[in-house]
């Protein structure tokens, strides 16, 4: 700090160079498993997934589905909902200005995204939490775009699949966000009724209102590896059992065993799993046939999209 | 008559300690009726007063009073008949939520709740009326019993919360929660639900999908207990009297914000005071809805019942 900088009282001076993410903003990153320090872009180019140890880090939801569906033609649906505060809600903060500081922070109007597109060719609609808005918690902007997601997949008669990340509801829309969960599983039903499918894929974390809806709602439930997926957090059952947890308690591989997931899919296979669970759920020939590597290389699943490099690491 | 006077309602407390002492020397033959039933009308001005303006972690307290009546008092007064029906017919049967059919002036319904315990030994019996997995498919398995044999569902709401225990993940709390929540929203039978003491979040909405909310006046419903969305959002559990304000969590206001329909009116006092006369209102109450909703069809009903979840939410919308 400089003698100038001394000077000014605290409240003026602003330490903005010092960011508190852990990962910095930089050309380097560390995987915060392996340690290993990764070149940014090709952590980009792999999902998020530590190329070193496969760890799962946490992936912004645009970038999610960007990856995830094909390249052309998506149509965001709901953009044009923004967030309200209706209660007035203020903790130690305004919600408004929480609001405001996650929008700018993220570039999003609020915590989940939803497209419709394709996936290796097969019309679908996708959304992603984005665990970066205020911990993707649930309020009524998520809830509703969540539901024109699923009436989109109704009237279009095409199936539906979200990736989940989220601390739980909303605390500062009180109620409002609690009906959410009431919302969207009304819609899920609906989906049900007209025999279109849902795949939940559920990623770290999953918690609270959105694991206890939605999220647990699959016609068939996926989850990323080592994922944290529970109703109460850790620190709350640890407060109310008083004992410590136990090694993986409420990680992907727990859920697996206790058989409240289907199975657990690595990120860098999703787009080829699901597609292949997808067009047998709806009664179509398989995609795997056109997407084999040796074929002509037409249809062959895009280059930064490398299925095969977990095996390449072990 | 010991009431268990809350802090605030410390005034009344002495008053009626007072009136307490007079009636005790008016028995040694010295003629103080008058006196006495003055007091008694100043005691009642007193509550008047304190209840005409109460804060909502006042209220939270009140929901939470120890003698506030459960699930258990309301069906022997309003119901008869109750024949309890136990388990999930997987696992075990949960104490916390009690289930079974009974007649409703005549008419079959299924009744559903959650139940705490009077006493150290019924609390944990109850697990404090926080079901665990087995408890919300109990209810769901009723439920579709319900729907089957076109029995209207009445459901009771009181718990701080669905049990966050390593059983109750083990076997799927989450999953428990969800289900009731997809199954409600098209069971083809009419559901009233009312929150009679705690609505404490996703564990109170498990049961809480009704074609009709109703609330008693001095019960309340939240996303998340006051406590621990002030341990949360203000780091301290002390802040709890600040986060229930913030929260919106009474009927009233619930009852503004178009969240439930129905505000059930408590006796002077709250509810414990007086179990004949909240028990009638309570009766009254599911008398009118009951009578409402069997006018609408199958499919009628069910639309309403969309519309009703989906009007939920506070957002504005850019063209």
């Amino acid at each position: 700090m400089s003698w100038f900088e001394k000077l000014l009282p605290s409240r003026i001076r602003t330490d903005g160079t010092k960011s508190k993410h852990t990962v910095p903003e930089g050309l380097w990153s560390k995987c915060p498993v392996c340690q290993t320090v990764l070149y940014r872009a090709e952590i980009d180019r792999n999902l998020h997934v530590c190329p070193k140890c496969s760890h799962h880090m946490r992936i912004r939801a645009r970038q999610r589905l960007e990856a995830f569906l094909d390249p052309s033609p998506r149509t965001e649906i709901g953009a044009e909902l923004s967030p309200v505060d209706r209660l007035k809600f203020r903790d130690s903060k305004k919600y408004k200005d929480r609001l405001a500081q996650a929008q700018k922070a993220t570039g999003e109007k609020d915590g989940l995204i939803v497209m419709r597109g394709y996936l290796h060719g097969l019309p679908l609609v996708a959304c992603a939490f984005d665990f970066e808005f205020m911990a993707g918690s649930m309020g009524s902007v998520v809830g509703e775009r969540f539901v024109r997601g699923v009436n989109t997949a109704i009237d279009h008669h095409i199936p539906f699949v979200c990736f989940s990340a989220s601390g739980g509801a909303r605390m500062q829309e009180a109620l409002f966000s609690l009906m959410q969960m009431a919302k969207t599983s009304a819609a899920l039903n609906r989906l049900n009724q007209k025999g279109l499918p849902f795949i939940s894929v559920l990623t770290d974390p999953t918690t609270g209102g959105v694991s206890a809806s939605l999220a647990m709602l699959g016609d068939i439930n996926v989850a990323e590896p080592n994922a944290l997926i529970g109703f109460a957090g850790p620190r709350v059952i640890e407060q109310t059992v008083r004992e410590t947890l136990p090694e993986g308690f409420q990680r992907s591989e727990f859920l697996l065993k206790h058989g409240v997931v289907d199975m657990i899919i690595d990120r860098r296979e999703m787009r080829q799993r699901l597609v292949s669970l997808l067009a047998m759920m709806t009664r179509q020939p398989s995609p795997l046939v056109a997407l084999l590597p040796d074929q002509s290389g037409q249809d062959t699943p895009p280059t930064d999209y490398a299925p095969d490099t977990e095996r390449d690491s072990e | 008559m010991n009431l268990n006077f809350l802090d605030f309602e410390q005034p009344i407390a002495e008053l009626e300690a007072k009136i307490e002492e007079l009636r005790y020397v008016s028995k040694e033959n010295i003629n103080i009726t008058d006196e006495l039933a003055q007091l008694r009308l100043k005691s009642e001005e007193l509550t008047r007063g304190i209840f005409s303006s109460l804060t909502a972690w006042q209220i939270s307290q009140l929901a939470r009073h120890p003698q506030r009546p459960y699930l258990l008092d309301y069906i022997e007064r309003i119901f008869t008949e109750f024949e309890e029906l136990h388990g999930d017919r997987a696992f075990g049967d949960d104490p916390a939520i009690v289930g079974g059919m009974a007649r409703f002036d005549g008419q079959p319904v299924m009744v559903i709740g959650q139940q705490k315990g009077r006493d150290t030994k019924e609390k944990l019996a109850r697990n404090f009326g926080m079901p665990k997995p087995e408890g919300y498919r109990k209810a769901l398995r009723l439920m579709k019993m319900a729907e089957r044999f076109k029995l209207p569902i009445m459901t009771f709401i009181d718990t701080p919360g669905a049990y966050p225990g390593v059983d109750a993940e083990e076997r799927g709390q989450s999953e428990a929660i969800a289900r009731n929540l997809y199954e409600m929203a098209s069971l083809k039978t009419p559901i009233i639900a009312t929150i009679i003491g705690e609505g404490g979040s996703g564990g109170a909405l498990a049961i809480g999908m009704g074609d009709r909310v109703a609330m008693l006046e001095y019960s309340t419903y939240s996303v998340i207990s006051p406590e621990g969305c002030a341990s949360i959002l203000w780091k301290s559990a002390s802040k709890a009297p600040e986060a229930a304000e913030a929260m919106n969590m009474t009927s009233h206001r619930l009852k503004e914000l178009d969240l439930i329909d129905v505000v059930v009116p408590e006796p002077l006092g709250g509810a414990h005071r007086d179990i004949e006369l909240m028990a009638d209102n309570l009766g009254r109450m599911l008398r009118t809805n009951l009578a409402d909703l069997t006018k609408l069809s199958v499919s009628e009903l069910l639309d309403q019942r969309y519309q009703r979840f989906m009007s939920f939410g506070q957002f504005e919308e850019l063209s």
